[in-house]
């Protein structure tokens, strides 16, 4: 059996979508919660094979989009300073702040460079205590762990020259956040694998619960999320609210626990901002007192920063659902992927970019 | 949050990395920049170009700057070679005469050049190509990354064969002659020590002798193009729009090697915008694929050539789509600049 091939096979995926269409009799609303299962779906135009009226609402599960303005800004002024390296995951680089972006940062001779892993950073701080070695630590509860294992080696290696800019944030309380607005139209949720992965589904059960929503946590490959989805419409059609596990090859109920240990070690919940959806309360991480002196936040003091929005942009619309790429009037001409207007149209899992990358128009968009 | 300042500035005035990455930003800068100095433009961009007053003879020229200087598979010095042979070769040319420039950086371990000059000395070899004439220049530390090669190649055309980026035509059929992925994630994997480069090789290697397999087809030869940098998409996308014609892919017949698929997808990557300098995709008119796929299958470089894909009858004209695994149809957009492995 070759790599993921079994999750990618055209047969089964026929099977799946046919067995779809005879158990949905309800033009359902779906919201995948992760950025990774909505660039699954527009590539392989899962959505548009869905049985009739059926819908998936793209969901706020794109870490480059959530990750708030004034953090880009102040990463961007610290990037700038002379005698730091500023080290980040590819595909914060193009993301838009206010005034300009990483990659045109490091055109004009700022040290910003790419890294696959935090350790990568703290290995640059070891081998060069010269420099101040940022490293940007955005993410859900999946890039976390990693994060925190970060921070907790540069203290064991005493790096005084090691620092992280932290905006971590927390998939339930986006949930809760959703299902609390009025206008809320999702009736069952995919949630992400990989988050679950770390951290369980213990935590999505009272949310099931108390608003007797389907909650199924779901894999990225096409297969999983055909499954994913026919498993949430088994559970409206049979009025079911339950968490259930359909990424049972990567998720166990109480999660990773080693990895929650790190993270409850280095970090503690903090209210945050959430770029286009705004203040939410105890939905991201902070360093703990312990760690705080590997804050980037107070080790650089970055005054004057002025964050400012584009007024066209319809970001926060599209994070929770209530708009489509395709209804904003800067789609596809003020913003592109070349001149991205908000972060959704950056990183391939920002749903304008995934829409964009599958060349959708206004016209042809009927999800 | 303030209000002040609604529109962010977008700040393009220098160049970006990406300009450099054979996707949008790299036309761009052609289009926007460069051709409008050299009075250039008009015509498709080739990957080589006819000499002017010889029918028969083309010209490439192409610079190397890869880092490392040696990866699994090859290093900068075979690459060099194989890349200009190639771009000759995707005019339906047999390379007659390669020159050779280095710009080398101070303190660059003379060891590290032998090896380099000793591998590209065998790969023109290799490739019965001989090396005419050459430069060499020094630069001080830091104003080159180790060592940049430049190669110019002359070639001379096969009869009919006269392939060109404008001319596939609605009918034709989509050969491509082996796996896609290898070069790109072999380099990033070598260069990020990401641990991938023990299960892959990059596929440098040249491909004049696949050309010359497809010469007897003559004319049914439409287009020939190695898909280097940007990949798949990007020399789909040229060739759709050069050629004013939709181009239509399977995604189940394109051949990604299971390493590049996991590398792909653990970095976030994309194995349809990563470069090749081993494989080239060939539009032949349909009632000639069977004959150049047993061509393409006939040599060592291509016996794993396949059919990805055609032209179909009506445009829209300047897109590529692909056929999903699971049955839909999406675009494939030209790639935009530097690839970005995301987060997760």
């Amino acid at each position: 059996m070759k790599y993921l091939d079994e999750y990618r096979d055209p047969a089964l995926a026929r099977h799946l979508l046919d067995e779809l269409r005879e158990t949905a009799t309800h033009p359902w609303r779906i919201m995948e919660v992760c950025g990774g299962q909505t660039h699954t779906l527009v590539r392989q135009g899962i959505d548009e094979l869905l049985p009739a009226r059926m819908r998936m609402i793209h969901g706020p599960g794109c870490p480059v989009c959530v990750t708030p303005l004034e953090t880009l800004d102040r990463a961007m002024a610290i990037a700038a300073r002379p005698g730091v390296v500023f080290t980040s995951f590819g595909d914060m680089l193009r993301v838009p702040g206010t005034d300009t972006d990483l990659l045109s940062l490091r055109a004009r001779g700022a040290d910003v460079r790419v890294v696959y892993t935090p350790m990568d950073a703290v290995r640059m701080a070891a081998g060069h205590p010269e420099h101040e070695v940022v490293f940007l630590a955005v993410g859900f509860e999946t890039t976390a762990p990693a994060n925190a294992m970060a921070v907790l080696h540069a203290a064991r290696l005493g790096l005084r020259n090691f620092s992280v800019l932290v905006s971590h944030v927390l998939v339930p309380p986006a949930l809760t956040a959703l299902l609390e607005d009025p206008d809320c139209e999702v009736e069952a949720f995919l949630a992400a694998g990989h988050v679950c992965a770390v951290m369980g589904w213990r935590e999505y059960e009272p949310i099931a619960d108390r608003y007797r929503v389907p909650i199924v946590v779901t894999g990225f490959e096409p297969l999983d999320l055909l499954e994913g989805i026919l498993m949430a419409v088994r559970q409206l059609e049979w009025g079911r609210h339950e968490v259930e596990n359909q990424y049972v090859r990567a998720v166990r109920r109480s999660g990773n626990t080693r990895a929650q240990d790190a993270v409850r070690r280095v970090f503690r919940v903090t209210d945050r901002a959430w770029r286009g959806i705004g203040a939410l309360p105890a939905s991201g991480l902070e360093l703990a007192e312990e760690y705080e002196r590997f804050d980037a936040a107070r080790r650089f003091d970055v005054a004057g920063l002025r964050p400012a929005e584009d007024p066209e942009c319809i970001a926060g619309a599209v994070l929770t659902g209530a708009r489509l790429p395709t209804d904003c009037t800067a789609y596809g001409s003020r913003c592109t992927p070349r001149h991205p207007l908000g972060a959704p149209m950056v990183s391939s899992e920002g749903t304008c970019a995934a829409f964009h990358a599958a060349g959708r128009t206004p016209a042809r968009s009927t999800t | 949050m303030t209000i002040d300042c609604p529109t962010p500035r977008h700040e393009d005035e220098v160049v970006l990395l990406g300009h450099g990455a054979g996707g949008r930003l790299s036309a761009e800068l052609l289009d926007q920049l460069v051709l409008p100095a050299l009075d250039g433009g008009g015509g498709p961009l080739e990957d080589a170009a006819l000499l002017p007053g010889y029918r028969e003879l083309v010209i490439s020229t192409d610079s190397f700057v890869v880092s490392p200087l040696f990866f699994p598979g090859g290093d900068i010095g075979s690459l060099a070679v194989h890349g200009t042979v190639n771009d000759l070769a995707m005019r339906g040319a047999w390379p007659l005469a390669l020159s050779v420039s280095l710009i080398v950086e101070e303190g660059l371990p003379l060891a590290e050049l032998r090896a380099v000059l000793g591998s590209l000395g065998k790969a023109a070899q290799n490739a019965g190509v001989p090396v005419v004439t050459g430069d060499t220049k020094v630069v001080g530390r830091g104003a080159a990354d180790k060592l940049f090669v430049n190669t110019t190649g002359i070639g001379r055309r096969h009869g009919a064969l006269h392939p060109s980026a404008a001319l596939a035509r609605p009918g034709d059929t989509v050969l491509l002659s082996g796996p896609i992925g290898l070069h790109g994630t072999t380099v990033l994997s070598t260069r990020e020590r990401l641990g991938f480069e023990s299960d892959i090789a990059s596929d440098t290697r040249p491909l004049h002798r696949l050309v010359k397999a497809l010469a007897p087809l003559g004319a049914a030869v439409h287009v020939l193009r190695d898909p280097t940098r940007g990949g798949l998409a990007a020399a789909l996308n040229e060739i759709a729009r050069d050629s004013c014609v939709a181009v239509e892919i399977d995604e189940s017949a394109v051949p990604v090697p299971e390493a590049v698929a996991s590398a792909c997808d653990l970095l976030g990557l994309d194995p349809l915008i990563v470069a090749n300098e081993g494989c080239l995709v060939a539009f032949v008119s349909a009632p000639a694929a069977d004959d150049a796929l047993a061509a393409m299958r006939s040599v060592p470089e291509g016996t794993e050539a396949v059919r990805i894909g055609e032209v179909p009858p009506h445009g829209p004209d300047g897109r590529v789509s692909l056929r999903t695994l699971v049955g839909a149809r999406r675009i494939v957009e030209m790639p935009l600049g530097e690839q970005l492995p995301r987060i997760c």
